[in-house]
Parts: C-alpha cells; structure tokens; sequence
C-alpha cells in the first residue's frame, strides 16, 4: 500500500487526526495530507526534532523512545516511529491518545506491509512426439 | 424538621465536590505536557514548566502552526 492511500484511510477511520505527515529515515516526506510541500516539510522537521530533543530529555534510560505526544491548549502532536518510518499527526484539543497511537501505528503497518508476489505463469508444455520406429 | 436539613447538606456537598472535580479536570486541560512512551513499555510524562517540556513544547507549537 502506498503512503498516500494509507493517509487516506488513516484520516477516514479517525475523525481525530487533523494533519498527517509520513517520512522516511532521512526526513524524506513520503506521504502526506498538507496541501503545500513546505508546510508537510516543516512539519516533518518539527517530528524529526521532537523525538532527538525527547531522546535526550530522559537521560539515563535504557528503553529507545518509540512514541511521543505534545498536548497543548491548541491541540495535540503525536509522533510515532517505526522501523525506520516516522509518523506525524496532529489532533484537536484533548484526544482520545490511545486510540490516535493505535491508528497511526496501523498507518505504519500498512506502509510496512510488503505488496503479495504475482503468481507466476507456467508455458503451456510442448507434447512431444514419440516415435515407436518401423514396425 | 431535620431530615430536609440533611438531605440540602448532603446535595450542597456532593454539589460542591462534582463542581471541584469538573473545574479541576478542566484546569488540567488547559496545561500543556509532553508525555514519551518507550519501547519497554515506560512512560514518561514531562509537565509543564519543567526543563524538558520547555525546550519540546516550542517546537510542537511549530508544527501545530506549520499544519494548519
């Protein structure tokens, strides 16, 4: 399944999540729902820089941080990475947190998912002629 | 006489306790936090005010703004 279609089903099945950015390792944007490049970027880097600052904020833990979310007045930020791919949503004001991280976990999931391989098709055997000889 | 008097005391005070309950819920609300789950299932919640919440929230601001 491609990012954009993901996206898609992300924001039908949660009436929650407002702006979605998904993104690669290297802060690539693979896929969003932000009308404007810049904006999903920017958005993208904000994720990117949530979870270094978070990962630094709680020295001394052994854990690798896996999801965050920042509540504000305005509304919510959730960040969720996953082998690799890092997910970006934002909410309105007091969401309902767990059902937003199983979501976006399962937008990831589907990003994951490898596409099934085409059966192959078998050439129609040649029937070979046999021949008995003179009789 | 006194059995009216004790149910008006007994409404005042479970009227004054849900009134608490609702404003402190509502207060609570209103308070900006950033909460980090990792992967051994561990949580941590970083209130507003605190070190940590101070150098995250402005950038969560960012992208609240940037996605709008």
């Amino acid at each position: 399944m491609d990012a954009t279609q993901a996206i898609a089903d992300l924001t039908e099945i949660s009436s929650q999540i407002e702006a979605v950015v998904v993104s690669d390792a290297e802060g690539a944007v693979l896929g969003t729902n932000i009308k404007g490049a810049d904006r999903a970027k920017r958005v993208a880097e904000g994720a990117a820089r949530l979870l270094d600052e978070a990962g630094s904020a709680a020295t001394g833990r052994e854990g690798q941080l896996a999801q965050l979310e920042a509540a504000t007045p305005e509304g919510s930020v959730f960040v969720v990475r996953e082998e690799g791919r890092t997910i970006a949503a934002t909410t309105s004001p007091d969401p309902t947190v767990g059902l937003v991280f199983y979501d976006l976990k399962s937008c990831l999931r589907s990003l994951a998912e490898a596409p099934a391989p085409a059966p192959r098709k078998h050439a129609p055997r040649k029937k070979k002629e046999v021949d008995d000889g003179p009789a | 006489m006194a059995r009216p008097r004790l149910v008006s005391a007994v409404v005042l005070a479970a009227g004054s306790f849900g009134a608490s309950v609702f404003y402190r819920r509502r207060a609570a609300r209103r308070r900006e936090r950033v909460d980090l789950y990792y992967e051994d299932g561990s949580m941590v919640s970083l209130p507003e005010g605190s070190p940590a919440a101070e150098r995250l929230l402005p950038i969560a601001h960012d992208v609240l703004h940037a996605a709008q």
